[in-house]
């Protein structure tokens, strides 16, 4: 990677022309398409199929115009607002609007994670791997490879769109018009287009893939954190947030179209700074240039564990400052949480028929459980550091030292557990200051402590599913993941789908205690624990037991 | 002599792939012993299975007298490692990673660290994922080096370095064998192997097709003489053992199956010898020897071995 510089030559080489720069992007679209053959397909699949079937299960959930009219006052709540989105036309509450108010945002952080990942896989990660270098050195514009990413996931959201569109317009339920079918559509398009920008920027940023979609996955996370905020405070907040702009696109109410075109501008000006700044950097490089280190290792990079913490110190730090801002940034609406209730009938109603729970009580429980949900990322993130280690093969020198497996594993799962638990810590630590703060109200600091204290063994559970992954079978390691989005999916929607309890029960967060609104037990606290170590035991002692498995 | 590694009929299988198939490998005490054998051959799967990061599906292993997977921990203390592909991490710096591993083993050498660092010149102050591939392979061999160790395993050590740096870590080996430690040295340089080696074993499609002193592998060879004789040595040909005899006036060139040189020696003698030069084969012989119908396979053979002028690659 030291020779091939693309940058123009001091004597002022004028820039190829635009021909020339893409070079070769058929034939690299034509390689992405093939490498993501299956991918991509599962992608659009997915996600028009659970779009459709949670609209095409409304009529039977919800028979009646009273039926919908009582979730549409259930709609009206900050927690709901903070989870789904503004509740517009919720006087008459349709199927469409129903649909557009609970379920775009949530399809919408998918739409984005698609469009950052894939960005990421055919731009940072072909670099890094130095297959970029290899396929440069052919004919082969300097924009060729971002040219191919960006017309293959452009692609792939308008065909999403598209396709949601359709399949939607043609479901034949009631109020789920065309228009409205079309704004949903290419409202999720107009998100992934905004987010494949983002991750083309975060691309040029930083110098390995881990980077670039780590800062792709903040900025979801940010755009939902806004979006919340803005909608149960002013609402200017979520004008900052493209999730926020396809919700006001408003869908099956009264359909606007501007916001759409906002998209595509932000998305289009994005793209052209992203290949500015490509032009400026070396190809494998960064725009964030490396500087030398110490010399010698401080006496704490001496242990299996000491390593694993410094390999994950910089991400941990990272995960702890977002999430105390996500939490700081919730704790800052409390007060309008209790000015949206007191100007709300129906949910003071509502609120006060459940003994003794207030409404920042339950916004309070639905946050910090959120926040657990987004905390279990970093715990997967981290054990998926450590199959890392094995796979580039760092872990084979440090084994062929004094290292027994069950230390150089303990070592990740360690800063995996801790760090996860840490991650929330820290969440919490954000709601309870700037709540108390929002709301002149101290108290709320130990109900906060609590309610993060007992979530922390429902996160540990994809954790610890992870680590038994990685022993026991740890190419299926993604499959942790699984958990999360299922945990995602019984938290946003199964009010909505009305889930059955045994589904939410299969969700380690179905059974945390809802603190404050709920009391505590203790029995689910020892139960999740006792299967973490289980799962953990079990990773570890396969790990003892198995091949170390390169590449 | 004490065996440093002991590997009788090891078989590992990855799926379909029989990567090790009845591999026997012995290593005496204090000996630099060189592993050859072509790509994919099985050395860096034979390297792993005796550090217990594989475990063998049959056979049995031995390093140091004891059991590569069931005593991994205490076996490797006494061991240092150098991998075929060294992978830093991207974050720690090189002298951050060649401490790390000295720790982690129970210690290292100060001076020694400080000495290898200036012989191999090397900047231990930059990060990971700047450093060059020979400069990876750099970190890797301080860190083995700056071992207290009985024994050193390092898989193609010097597939990166420049021949300076070459010469420096052909030092290295000499010094910490003449201390009386034991080298188990993967490679493909042939001339590397050839100055440092005692004993080498050849692998090839799993199986070791032969193995020792550079000089017992010699006699399995061909030498080839050029020689010079007031008469024609009619009859030569028909001698045992004697091959590819081109005579040109007085001038004769054969290749003489080591075993047989006696015989040949004694039949041109009796023709007024002018001149004589006899080459002995060299381990580039050999090692095409045995890789040889796979290269002529490829069509590479008489192009891989004409630069040596021997024509070794009609012996195959
Ligand atoms: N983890 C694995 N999974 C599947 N096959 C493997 C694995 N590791 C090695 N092999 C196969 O085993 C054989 C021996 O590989 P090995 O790496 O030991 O060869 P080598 O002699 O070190 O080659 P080289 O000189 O190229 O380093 C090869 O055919 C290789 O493809
Ligand atoms: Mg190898």
């Amino acid at each position: 990677m030291t020779t091939t510089t693309d940058r123009p030559t001091a004597t002022g080489t004028a820039e190829p022309s635009g021909r020339a720069a893409l070079a070769g992007t058929g034939t690299l679209i034509r390689f992405v398409l093939r490498r993501d053959r299956v991918r991509i397909p599962v992608w659009i699949v997915a996600l028009t199929i659970s779009t459709v079937s949670t609209a095409a299960g409304f009529p039977d959930l919800y028979k009646t115009a009273a039926d919908r009219q009582s979730r549409a006052e259930l709609m009206d709540s900050p927690a709901a607002t903070a989870m789904s989105g503004p509740g517009f036309g919720l006087d008459d509450y349709t199927f469409g609007a129903m649909l557009s108010n609970e379920m775009l945002g949530f399809v919408a952080i998918f739409v984005a994670l698609m469009s950052v990942l894939l960005v990421t896989r055919h731009t940072r990660a072909e670099e890094e791997s130095g297959r970029a270098e290899l396929v440069r050195a052919n004919v082969v514009g300097r924009h060729a490879h971002s040219a191919a990413a960006l017309t293959v996931v452009i692609g792939t959201n308008l065909l999403l769109g598209a396709l949601i569109a359709a399949s939607l317009a043609g479901s034949g339920i009631e109020s789920i018009d065309g228009v409205g079918s079309a704004a949903f559509g290419f409202g999720l398009a107009g998100v992934g287009i905004v987010f494949t920008g983002i991750a083309l920027v975060a691309a040029q940023i930083t110098e390995n893939t881990r980077g670039a979609s780590g800062m792709g996955a903040a900025a979801i996370g940010v755009a939902f954190v806004l979006r919340a905020v803005g909608d149960i405070g002013s609402g200017a907040l979520s004008w900052l947030s493209p999730i926020g702009w396809a919700q006001r696109m408003r869908p099956y109410v009264d359909e606007r179209w501007w916001p759409l075109a906002l998209m595509l501008v932000v998305g289009g000006a994005l793209i052209v700074t992203a290949l500015v700044l490509s032009t400026r950097r070396d190809v494998g490089l960064g725009l964030r240039h490396q500087r030398p280190g110490p010399a010698s290792a401080k006496p704490s990079l001496g242990t299996p564990l000491g390593l694993a913490f410094r390999l994950q110190r910089a991400n941990l730090i990272g995960w702890c400052i977002g999430l105390f801002l996500f939490g700081a940034m919730y704790g800052s609406i409390l007060s309008d949480v209790e000015e949206f209730v007191s100007d709300n009938e129906a949910v003071r109603d509502m609120v006060s028929n459940i003994g003794g729970e207030t409404a920042i009580d339950s916004f309070l429980t639905l946050i910090i459980s959120m926040l657990a949900i987004v905390s279990t990322i970093y715990g997967i993130l981290a054990v998926q550091r450590l199959r890392g280690e094995e796979t580039t093969g760092r872990a084979e020198p440090v084994l062929a030292t004094a290292v027994p497996r069950a230390r150089l594993a303990g070592g990740h799962v360690t800063v995996a557990l801790a760090g996860g638990a840490l991650v929330l810590l820290a969440g919490g630590a954000g709601l309870a200051i700037s709540g108390g703060a929002s709301t002149g109200d101290a108290g709320i600091t130990g109900d906060i402590i609590a309610a993060v204290l007992v979530n922390i063994p429902a996160l540990w559970i994809s954790t610890g599913l992870a680590v038994a992954l990685f022993g026991l079978a740890p190419r299926a390691l993604a499959f942790a993941w699984a958990v999360l989005v299922y945990a995602l999916v019984v938290s946003m929607l199964g009010g909505l789908l009305q889930f059955p309890d045994w589904m939410s029960n299969l969700s380690p967060f179905g059974h945390v205690p809802g603190i404050p609104a709920e009391e505590f037990t203790i029995t689910p606290v020892v139960v999740l624990t006792a299967i973490t170590a289980g799962l953990v035991w079990t990773g570890i002692d396969a790990f003892r037991r198995r091949d170390l498995t390169t590449n | 002599m004490t065996t440093a590694i002991d590997v009788t009929g090891v078989v590992k299988t990855f799926g379909p792939v029989r990567a090790l198939d009845g591999l026997d490998l012995n290593v005496a005490t204090g000996e630099v012993h060189g592993f050859l054998g072509p790509n994919g051959a099985g050395k860096s799967t034979t390297i792993r299975v005796l550090l217990g990061l594989l475990r063998a599906d049959s056979g049995t292993a031995s390093l140091l007298g004891g059991d590569p997977w069931n005593e991994a921990v205490e076996l490797h203390r006494r061991l240092a490692y150098v991998p075929g592909d060294v992978n830093l991490w991207p974050n720690l710096t090189g002298g951050e990673a060649i401490d790390l591993l000295g720790r982690l083993r129970g210690g290292l050498d100060p001076q020694r660290r400080a000495d290898l660092l200036e012989r191999f010149s090397l900047d231990p102050s930059k990060k990971g994922r700047t450093y060059s591939k020979g400069n990876r392979q750099k970190v890797a061999l301080v860190a083995a080096l700056a071992a207290d160790v009985e024994l050193l395993i390092l898989d193609e050590p010097t597939s990166g370095l420049d021949p300076l740096m070459e010469a420096v870590f052909t030092e290295c080996i000499s010094e910490f064998m003449a201390e009386g430690r034991t080298v188990l040295l993967s490679s493909h340089i042939l001339a590397e192997v050839e100055k440092l080696c005692d004993r080498v074993s050849i692998i090839r499609e799993g199986r070791v097709v032969e193995s020792g002193t550079l000089d017992d592998l010699r006699h399995l060879t061909r030498t080839s003489v050029v020689t010079e004789t007031d008469r024609e040595p009619a009859g030569l040909a028909d001698l045992p053992g004697v091959h590819e005899v081109v005579v040109n006036g007085n001038r004769t060139e054969f290749e003489v199956d080591t075993d047989h040189m006696d015989a040949a020696l004694r039949h041109i003698s009796g023709l007024g010898v002018r001149s004589l030069i006899s080459q002995p084969p060299t381990l580039e012989e050999l090692f095409m020897r045995h890789y040889g119908d796979e290269l002529e396979a490829n069509g590479a053979g008489r192009h891989a071995t004409a630069g040596n002028g021997q024509g070794a690659g009609d012996h195959a």
